[in-house]
């Protein structure tokens, strides 16, 4: 799960432009949205195409995603439930 | 106006006036999701638009022909005669361009450098510049893009040019013709709907994409009267303000409508209560319509006037939308009818408005058209019934 | 005016040299970082956006390229049926008005704006436009020509202001690449 988180982080940082981000600042657990990294609702479908593109995991309902995106490792937790880990 | 009710202003009222959409499957445009989404699509084919027009160019692409149809319809309707020396100007606005044609070429264009020409006709300026040749349009010609305001502010534009003494007569208006640009765009946003749009419904999901253009003819009063010309409406007020929100989303307080609502109310000398019907831009996505319905009881309190979006009967037609609700504005003074707002069950729970749900006939004196585009631009019109004797 | 080839470190290094503080802005085209950095420098150093109110500043932009650099970027994304990959954040800035929507939120600005697209730098339209635009509400406006496409960048920002009755220009910065290049050096 850690070594997904990891690498989650880093595609994350990369898919939505986070270029003053490093993957050290970003605490698995802390809410993605709301005040931490200051995501919006862009962010939140890019994060979609992120699952799509790394891990062949289509969301067809944006509303789905609040709790899969809740935190780096609901995420994480997700992709693995999906067995695409 | 041509649009997907109807290939001239004619046609549309009858739609209109029979509660008939043009929102359906599309017969025209290539995309992967042609069976899975309704669109507004305009029902004549590239080779058939150029039967209207009369004209045949392979160098045309599609919102060229339907610009070029559109502004022909304007100007004979008018009855202007554009070769009689009046400073003429053409504000257009697009947001596709010549996307509609590069995009069939684009994997040719890349891979095998064949094609190239095709990018001449790509450019947001390109169909204006058709439009104003077809025409004979010198003395001013500019394209407006601001998303889905654009028309609107092309009719502000050459209202205040005509104002500032600087035209004497503009056609003003818009053009967007469907695109798997725009509709895989839209598609990643998650803003469409799947199924006929529901605006301001409780249950609304999104918006139908449609194609149209439409323009009008403004002319000063001094022009007007030269030729014993008889105007349809008044453009007695409007305004434009950002959101300064979101890239594409609308603040929940509606603060940018808000604000051009109220200043086209002011510079027009009118109380709220002289607002006899809302033509609402109403797109039917869960933001756009709480978001301008938080805007419409900020302005109207208790008292909201008579209001519906003809969006489910066009589609959401980008830079023609302000266009398209101008036409039917001027309609509804003309016909003193309201058209209603097409599949509407539930209202919104949050503010429980409710729109006009079958056509109506009521006397009407001013209508309030908004649109509002991403970017966080707004735009807010008031025409006036103009009435013989 | 001359359009300029600038390197691909030139937006990241700008954003740097202006102090921008403005995560954001990683996220955006490069017209829409062209349109930003072109404002900041403009208003850097003097009461602009102080003196006057949010709701009564303008800003009005022409350019000759749309978003023609961003559409290329979504219409590829979406060409190859077997790698498509539409991106939401491009597809946003394929409208060139999304640079006057992004100086208006970091700068919290609500007054009107306009987006005409020309084939070449037209002083006299800029003049004219802006005018028209302190008819009603307006009292101030940020206004320029910023263009970007293909990594040729060309952007010329001017402020415009009303002084007891007449529209005075209070800054004429010529602020292409060239001299922003001069600037951040």
């Amino acid at each position: 799960m850690d070594a997904l988180i990891e690498k989650l982080k880093g595609q994350i940082i990369e898919q939505l432009n986070l270029a003053e981000i490093k993957p050290a600042d970003i605490n698995p657990d802390a809410p993605l949205f709301g005040d931490g990294l200051g995501l919006d609702s862009i962010d939140a479908l890019e994060l979609i195409v992120l699952l799509e593109k790394y891990y062949q995991i289509k969301i067809k309902n944006p509303a789905d995603g609040k709790m899969i995106f809740e935190s780096v490792r609901t995420m994480a937790a997700f992709i693995q439930s999906q067995g695409k880990a | 106006m041509i649009s997907a009710i109807g290939n001239n202003v004619s046609e549309a009222y009858v739609n209109l006036s029979n509660a008939k959409t043009g929102i359906g499957k599309v017969n025209y445009l290539n995309t992967r999701y042609k069976d899975e989404f309704v669109l507004g699509e305009v029902k004549l084919s590239n080779e058939q638009l150029m039967d209207l027009i009369s004209y045949h160019s392979p160098a045309l692409n599609r919102t060229s022909l339907l610009g070029i149809a559109a502004a022909n319809e304007a100007v004979k309707h008018s009855g202007i005669d554009l070769k009689d020396g009046l400073r003429t100007g053409l504000i257009s606005s697009t947001t596709v361009g010549g996307m509609c044609k590069t995009e069939l070429f684009y994997g040719e264009m890349v891979n095998e450098g064949k094609h190239l020409e095709v990018l001449d006709s790509h450019d947001a300026g390109e169909s204006t510049e058709e439009i104003a040749d077809h025409l004979g349009i010198k003395d001013f010609v500019t394209t407006i893009s601001t998303a889905c305001s654009s028309a609107a502010n092309a009719i502000m534009l050459g209202s205040r040019m005509i104002k500032h003494g600087m035209l004497d007569r503009v056609i003003v208006g818009g053009v967007d013709s469907l695109s798997k640009f725009t509709f895989n765009g839209f598609n990643t946003l998650m803003i469409l709907d799947k199924e006929w749009c529901k605006p301001f419904d409780e249950n609304r999901k999104g918006l139908n994409l449609g194609e149209a253009g439409a323009y009008l003819v403004i002319e000063s009063e001094t022009s007007l009267k030269k030729r014993n010309g008889k105007a349809l409406a008044k453009v007695v007020g409007y305004a434009n303000s950002n959101d300064a929100y979101h890239q594409t989303a609308s603040s929940p307080d509606g603060i940018g409508a808000t604000t051009a609502i109220q200043q086209a109310l002011k510079m027009s000398g009118l109380a709220p209560s002289q607002i006899d019907y809302i033509n609402m831009h109403g797109t039917g996505t869960p933001n756009n319509d709480q978001s301008e319905s938080k805007a419409t009881i900020n302005v109207f309190g208790n008292n909201v006037p008579k209001f519906s979006s003809t969006k489910a009967y066009t589609g959401h037609t980008l830079a023609a939308a302000a266009g398209v609700e101008a036409v039917i504005s001027v309609l509804s003074l003309q016909h003193n009818k309201i058209f209603p707002n097409l599949n509407f069950t539930t209202p919104i729970n949050e503010f429980g408005l409710v729109p006009v749900t079958k056509v109506t006939d009521q006397n009407l004196n001013h209508v309030l058209s908004n649109s509002f585009g991403f970017g966080g631009n707004c735009s807010s019109l008031i025409f006036r019934i103009v009435n013989e004797g | 005016m001359p359009k300029q080839d600038i390197p691909s470190y030139f937006f990241a290094d700008a954003y740097k040299h202006f102090e921008m503080n403005y995560p954001k802005f990683h996220k955006m085209d490069n017209l829409s970082k062209l349109g930003l950095i072109a404002t900041d420098a403009a208003i850097k150093g003097n009461d602009f956006l102080q003196r006057n109110k949010p709701e009564a500043t303008a800003v009005v932009m022409v350019n000759k390229a749309s978003s023609l650099d961003t559409d290329r970027i979504h219409q590829q994304s979406i060409n190859d049926k077997n790698n498509y990959l539409p991106s939401p954040a491009t597809f946003v800035y394929t409208l060139p008005n999304i640079v006057i929507g992004e100086i208006a939120i970091k700068h919290k600005l609500t007054g009107e704006n306009l987006f005409l697209v020309c084939n070449e730098f037209d002083a006299q339209l800029l003049i004219d436009q802006a005018q028209i635009t302190f008819s009603q509400e307006t009292r101030a406006a940020i206004c320029g020509w910023v263009d970007y496409d293909n990594g040729n960048a060309d952007a010329l920002i001017y402020l415009v202001e009303i002084a007891d009755d007449s529209i005075k220009n209070t800054n004429f910065i010529p602020l292409n690449a060239t001299t922003l290049n001069q600037l951040y050096k």
